[in-house]
């Protein structure tokens, strides 16, 4: 039973400010992924959850107690580093038993822990090794391991995957996964790769220069961004963001976007929710590739365009079409567009447009 | 991956090869000089030109290891007779063995080098170990002046060190330092120090920090960090500092020569006072330089793997 709370953390390097003001409740057994790029404080705030950086202001309770000055050694939280860390002077086994060293615990019982875990990470044949003659995969299980060993209250991941291939990537993931489903401890988990966030976490707390963008699920901050950054960075493709402007055309509402002649057509609704955001004038449309309906032959409400750049994604295409002076890039089936130029019609659909108020970046909260 | 060698390459190839064994006999010369004319027959020593083969005899040595006094006249064939076979080898040089009693008297020599191994291991151990920790420092934590800190260190190398020898000399004399084996190491950890420090310091810097995170986060203190997870890691460079720092200690002689003369005298300033009156005893001297260049030989030796290691630390981690 392990909460972290950390309240109201700012962390300054010299006069440079990391950390912003931050927040978080972490509840027990939960696995929660810090996402952004390099140089947003997700590091920094993990480091100073485990106790190797200090903070300038705020708490960092862990169980509602404040831990912010006590040693890494007292805050019983262990932690996987990118670079696996393992002591390379010292077995698997060794490895996997040097924070139990560090207990006084018994050397039998040590050894049970040690084959217990090394049990559970399928890595018992390996325990004589040294960490030079390990394969990446088999260096990131044996640091869980050591991680693991402890029972520690709180597991701490720091890009833990992040120096493997591909593919080993994809393995780990799911291991990482199953563990976490198998032990079920606290995570806090440290990544740039939205991907890994998505599928491991139970909330994403996504961080852009030091400041929380926005905290939630995984299907939280893919269908309901709060702002355009966070937009932009979950999902991949990347989701479509263009200045864009509102019109009430007959009965309907029209978008139009990059000055183009014909704006898409929205249910008139949207005029009634965005009300007050289009006198601004500064209104922006996020709508993500598979939002982007293309058809060969007209239709209602679809607007001819002439396709550009089409990307072969094996089971699927990315088609950048030319809306106006704008690239809206579409997700269509393999091979649906033949080739750059051919000319198709394309429809916004309405469920999935999200709106941005430009100024701000902030989300409208409008959906249809 | 196996790449087809061009006959330019192989011809390359051979010079290098050709390169390194003149090099190699270069740098060997003047140690089979010293351990030849160890073991020549005095006359043979300055013989023109040199002698290459000859029987090779341990009278320097027995010479290099006793007290002797040159004789007025020729031995009794009786006393001959009854001495034992290195006492024979004196006789015939026309000097005989000092005694008390039966007790042949010893030369200064096994004290005079068993001085250089206390001065020499005591600076080095002390030295070293001042460095890692003081390196360790300098690598890990974030330090006011650093760089000029650093500086200051490695600039007490930048004037060769018998410029300070007279003032050093009046100093120790004053609080009673000098001949002593504390003044000499002293000395010896002063010289070595800013050496060791800046070594250790690029390879604590090469050790991840990472390291040690992941051993304070498991529950360990720093310092047993340090000595559990440091200090293993940088085994390799504290081996190649120990060789460096106990070759300059070994071989050091302005310094030996002024600050002692007898109790704490080193084996380099003792070698050549051996030359004596008359002749130059060439044959004792390269004896006794010739045992003397066994220590660093024999300790160059045993950390080698170490030291390969150590010299290239930087090449082989990254």
């Amino acid at each position: 039973m392990t909460q972290i709370e950390l309240r109201g953390i700012e962390k300054f390097f010299g006069a440079v400010q990391v950390i912003h003001n931050l927040n978080l409740a972490i509840a027990d057994n939960e696995f929660i992924v810090l996402l952004g790029q390099s140089g947003c404080g997700k590091t920094t705030t993990l480091r100073a959850i485990a106790g190797l950086e200090t903070i300038d202001k705020g708490d960092i309770l862990i169980d509602g107690k404040a831990v912010q000055h006590l040693k890494a050694a007292d805050r019983d939280i262990a932690m996987v580093f990118q670079s696996f860390s393992l002591y390379p002077h010292m077995t698997v086994f060794e490895n996997i038993a040097f924070p139990l060293r560090a207990t006084r615990m018994s050397s039998g019982e040590v050894d049970k822990s040690v084959r217990e875990v090394a049990r559970v990470l399928r890595i018992s044949d390996l325990l004589d090794k040294k960490p030079s003659a390990l394969s990446g995969g088999d260096m990131q299980r044996v640091a869980i391991g050591r991680a693991l060993v402890r029972r520690p209250k709180a597991m701490l991941m720091d890009e833990p995957i992040g120096a493997l291939d591909a593919k080993l990537r994809e393995e780990m993931r799911a291991e990482i996964k199953r563990l976490h489903i198998k032990q079920g401890s606290t995570t806090i988990y440290v990544t740039h790769d939205q991907i890994e966030a998505m599928s491991l976490a139970d909330r994403i707390v996504i961080m852009h220069e030091g400041f929380i963008q926005q905290v939630g699920t995984p299907d939280d901050v893919y269908s309901h961004p709060a702002n355009l950054f966070v937009a932009q960075f979950v999902g991949s493709p990347v989701m479509n963001v263009a200045e864009a402007s509102v019109a009430d055309e007959g009965g309907a509402a029209t978008v139009t976007v990059g000055g183009a002649p014909k704006g898409f057509e929205f249910p008139r609704e949207l005029l009634t929710r965005l009300n007050g955001h289009v006198a601004n004038g500064g209104l922006t449309l996020g709508i993500r590739p598979e939002g982007v309906l293309v058809r060969h032959d007209a239709a209602a409400g679809y607007v001819p365009v002439e396709a550009q750049i089409i990307e072969p994604l094996g089971s699927f295409d990315i088609v950048d079409l030319k809306v106006g002076s704008k690239m809206l890039r579409a997700r269509t089936k393999a091979g649906y567009v033949s080739g750059p130029g051919e000319k198709v019609h394309v429809r916004i659909d309405p469920e999935q447009a999200h709106f941005f108020d430009t100024a701000s970046g902030k989300s409208l909260g409008v959906r249809l | 991956m196996a790449a087809v060698r061009t006959s330019s390459e192989v011809a390359l190839n051979r010079i290098a090869i050709v390169a390194v064994l003149v090099a190699t006999l270069i740098f060997l010369a003047p140690i089979y000089w010293i351990a030849s004319t160890a073991f020549k027959p005095k006359e043979l020593a300055v013989s023109v030109p040199p002698t290459v083969l000859f029987q090779p005899e341990v009278t320097p040595f027995i010479r290099l290891f006793t007290k002797r006094v040159q004789m007025q006249k020729t031995v009794d064939p009786q006393v001959y007779e009854a001495a034992p076979w290195w006492e024979k080898r004196i006789y015939d040089g026309g000097e005989r063995v000092l005694k008390v009693g039966k007790d042949v008297q010893l030369s200064q020599y096994p004290d005079r080098f068993m001085n250089s191994l206390i001065v020499a291991i005591v600076s080095t151990v002390l030295a070293v170990g001042m460095g890692t920790f003081t390196a360790y420092g300098f690598s890990r934590f974030k330090i006011a002046g650093e760089a000029d800190l650093l500086f200051f260190i490695l600039s007490t190398r930048m004037l060769p060190p018998v410029v300070v020898a007279i003032p050093m000399f009046l100093m120790y004399r004053m609080v009673g330092l000098n001949d002593s084996h504390i003044g000499l190491i002293i000395l010896y950890i002063a010289f070595n120090l800013s050496f060791s420090v800046w070594l250790m310091k690029g390879f604590m810097d090469e050790i991840p920090k990472e390291y040690e995170e992941a051993a304070l986060v498991d529950g360990y203190t720093r310092m047993q960090a340090f000595f559990k997870i440091v200090l293993p890691e940088a085994a390799t460079g504290i081996a190649a500092t120990a060789v460096f720092c106990f070759i300059t200690a070994w071989n050091e002689y302005a310094f030996a020569l002024i600050m002692t003369n007898r109790r704490a005298q080193t084996a380099p300033p003792f070698i050549p006072s051996q030359i004596g009156s008359g002749l130059p005893d060439w044959t004792t001297i390269a004896a006794g330089t010739f045992l003397f260049l066994l220590p660093v030989a024999i300790f160059t030796f045993l950390l080698r793997n170490h030291l390969l290691r150590g010299v290239t630390f930087g090449a082989i981690r990254k």
